[in-house]
């Protein structure tokens, strides 16, 4: 039905395939990013809602290792 | 090391605490009512704005906007200033915000029952409404940047990308759906018509789900939970990655709430491949609360909060499986416009948002009040009642979804429709509508021991309206681009973040809106396709008053199921002087794409006074009003312009002379009706909704040859 008119505007079928690789490319990037990132920051940063911060509690990273809590 | 010292505003957020915790139960209250006015219709008592029509989209705007709002409002206030380590940027902007709001939502209340109503779903409320909106919402923001900007946490927590996203986007749909023309203080029409307004309203409905109820739930989700569990979050490398992910593709997903419509296919096609690459994102943001009691399950088995959370990001792994399954062509061919799409809402409305608030709620007010909660024990009541609740409203929705669409589309072996009465397929659904309100009413009671427990709790405590803490300052450095450290230098800077949320979730929402305005000049202009007479015209504002979009659609799906029942398919270029477009959601009723002339103007009458006496049985509320209130006759000619501005080829000067024929169509109607034993007038609201609904669907019938 309408598929006939919307094939009339040029260029049409570009708009699915940009939009595929323009994700590809970007969850691909995220991808790199996110195992690029050091360990270090990313044990503060999963600490930081609970309040043991590195720079002014240096012992907070202990607490993610602490099976008791 | 230098520490300075400052408070946490708690005010606030018991502010916004206490309007969700009402909100919900007026939102669910009237949920309730309108739930049992389906298989009781006289619960109306006869009045016009306790009708279905006009009470559903208050019960939607309640529960999502006021419940839902100002929960948000209430764990960003609290999560955010305590993992950025600094007070709100501007206590009078927060109250400006928490009063703004309220209003908001009161003028909500007025207007809706009254039958102001742009008909847009979750964006009725008129435009001098949506202009308070954008204020209202332009301050929280201003207040979260302007809080983020001071703080004294070099880093941004995950939790915190979520609520920047969500305030980018809304705000990006809330402008882009609400561009409309005013005509008068209460009324306006939107730029979009048909198959475009189709378009942009659900990919505004679809992302006010995805960054109203889905982006700042998970932000609560990822502090709240680690503090509950009082562990850390399970993998920070997940987030970051679900996060983007997240907010990329579900922009996209929009069309796929438009299958088997007039739209053009390779939207819908987009819809779906994208609505089913989201399970992956979601699926990830579910795993990572999940994953984040690792160890921790024994846990669950006492503390009622946590209970709480696993209900809900297990209702949200449901939820989002469950809808790129619906986004499937094949299952949407069953699943839409039945029970089943209430189903798929509710599991994630009262299992997502409700059971997460809930546990937000419990944790919060133990919190902000200096004591423990009051009863364990009632906490774990609340959980089993709201539970059982869920399972008692979303089971028979399912059952009664698809048993009603299999009977829509049953053909007996000779080939004609099985149940061709519509009715009778409504009739077979009501035993699961009666469970479905218990279910409800279970979840609504639930409510109750949630605000005495939580009343109990503050009264044994007492409230710390100003948290005392410290932290040392946030002195800013100039980190060097490390390998690896981009998204770190990102996350510091909130507002270069804020502007790249905006390009993700704008490059979706371009490539699938921008082709459908290219091909406004390309729609098949079908030459029977006449702009609607004046009366039709204020027939229709009578239809969107009353709000029958609700429960009747206009829009027949290219099926032999639904051509045989109801006619002719829809055609894009049938819409094309739709302002709004009104296809609707749901058949409660049957579709009225179709409906004029098939019935003679007395069956109108007759079944609008009282549908029970032209279909006895019938479910659908009597609307006695329509034959007393008499049309407003004056606003035809501004009606009439701001039409033409939009592009209906209304003749110049015709706003002078439309009343003329407007009242000549009233004559010739009321004619018929004199002539058949109605004693109607010619000046009522029911001649005008009876020219529109005689005129729906009839250009192409009585000109078949000029479509071919």
């Amino acid at each position: 039905m309408l598929s006939e008119h919307i094939s009339r505007i040029e260029g049409i079928a570009v708009y699915p395939i940009i939009s595929l690789i323009t994700f590809f490319i970007f969850f691909a990037a995220a991808l790199v990013w996110v195992f690029r990132l050091d360990k270090k920051y990313l044990t503060q940063m999963e600490n930081l809602p609970l309040e043991t911060n590195f720079d002014n509690n240096p012992e907070g990273i202990k607490f993610q290792n602490n099976s008791e809590i | 090391m230098r520490v300075e010292k400052f408070s946490y505003d708690n005010q606030i957020v018991k502010l916004f605490m206490i309007a969700a915790v009402t909100f919900a139960i007026v939102g669910m209250l009237v949920g309730l009512i309108i739930a049992i006015q389906l298989y009781i219709p006289e619960l109306n008592l006869g009045i016009a704005w306790m009708t279905f029509g006009r009470l559903r989209p208050l019960h939607t705007n309640s529960v999502i906007f006021a419940f839902v709002g100002n929960i948000i409002f209430a764990g960003v206030y609290y999560s955010l200033q305590r993992v950025v380590k600094a007070r709100m940027w501007n206590d009078k902007l927060s109250q400006f915000h928490f009063w703004g709001w309220q209003l908001i939502i009161l003028a909500a209340a007025i207007s809706l029952p009254l039958g102001i109503t742009t008909s847009k779903e979750y964006a009725e409320l008129e435009w001098p409404i949506d202009l308070m909106i954008a204020i209202v919402w332009l301050s929280f923001g201003a207040n979260m940047f302007g809080t983020i900007i001071k703080r004294r946490e070099k880093h941004i927590y995950v939790a915190v990308w979520f609520y920047i996203a969500t305030f980018v986007t809304i705000t990006v749909l809330h402008v882009v759906n609400s561009i409309e023309i005013p005509v008068g203080l209460f009324k306006s029409y939107p730029v979009y018509a048909g198959v475009q307004d189709a378009l942009v309203q659900w990919w505004y409905g679809h992302n006010a789900v995805a960054f109203f109820l889905t982006t700042p739930f998970l932000g609560l989700m990822y502090y709240f939970l680690p503090k509950a569990a009082n562990r850390p979050v399970y993998s920070y490398r997940l987030s970051i990655l679900h996060f983007w992910s997240l907010i990329f593709l579900y922009i996209w997903a929009g069309p796929h709430h438009l299958l088997y419509s007039a739209l053009p296919d390779w939207a819908q096609s987009l819809g779906t491949v994208f609505s089913i690459m989201l399970i992956a994102p979601s699926w990830g943001g579910m795993l990572n609360g999940l994953l984040t009691l690792r160890g921790a399950w024994d846990r669950v088995r006492e503390d009622p909060i946590l209970k709480f959370m696993v209900v809900a990001l297990t209702a949200y792994g449901m939820a989002t499986f469950e809808g790129p399954m619906l986004s499937l062509k094949s299952v949407n061919a069953i699943s839409h416009f039945t029970d089943w799409t209430i189903a798929h809402v509710h599991v994630g409305a009262l299992g997502w948002n409700g059971m997460l608030a809930f546990g937000i709620l419990y944790w919060m007010v133990p919190k902000m009040w200096g004591t423990e909660l009051f009863s364990k024990k009632l906490a774990n009541s609340h959980f089993w009642i709201s539970t059982l609740g869920i399972v008692f409203y979303a089971v028979p929705m399912y059952w009664s979804g698809i048993a009603q669409s299999l009977m829509w589309k049953q053909f007996t072996p000779l080939g004609v429709l099985q149940y061709p009465n519509f009715l009778e397929t409504t009739l077979q659904i009501i035993p699961m509508h009666i469970i479905r309100s218990f279910g409800g009413l279970l979840y609504f009671l639930g409510m109750f021991i949630l605000v005495y427990n939580l009343m109990k709790t503050a009264k044994n405590g007492k409230f710390i309206s100003n948290e005392e803490a410290e932290a040392a300052p946030y002195e800013k450095d100039d980190d060097k681009l490390k390998r690896g450290a981009i998204h770190r230098w990102l996350e510091k800077r909130p507002v270069k973040f804020a502007l790249l949320s905006l390009v993700v979730i704008l490059i979706g929402g371009l490539v699938e809106i921008v082709p459908t305005f290219l091909i406004k000049s390309n729609i098949p202009t079908i030459a029977a396709v006449k702009p609607y007479s004046p009366l039709e015209l204020q027939g229709r504002d009578i239809y969107i008053r009353e709000g029958c979009v609700s429960c009747h659609s206009q829009l027949v799906r290219p099926f032999r199921s639904e051509t045989e029942r109801y006619g002719e398919y829809s055609k894009a270029g049938e819409y094309v002087y739709d302002h709004p477009f009104l296809w609707g959601s749901k058949r409660t009723g049957p579709d009225l794409a179709r409906v004029g002339k098939k019935y003679p103007n007395v069956w109108h009458y007759l079944h609008l006074e009282d549908p029970q006496q032209m279909s006895p049985g019938s479910i659908m509320p009597r609307y006695p009003w329509l034959l007393t209130q008499t049309l407003d006759i004056t606003t035809t000619p501004a009606k009439i312009n701001a039409m033409r501005t939009l592009g209906v080829p209304y003749e110049k000067g015709y706003e002078d002379f439309a009343n003329q024929d407007l009242e000549k169509q009233a004559n010739e109607i009321t004619k018929d009706l004199i002539n058949n034993g109605i004693p109607a007038e010619s000046d009522k609201d029911i001649i005008a909704l009876i020219a529109y609904l005689q005129r729906l669907g009839t250009d192409i019938k009585v000109n078949q040859a000029i479509i071919k």
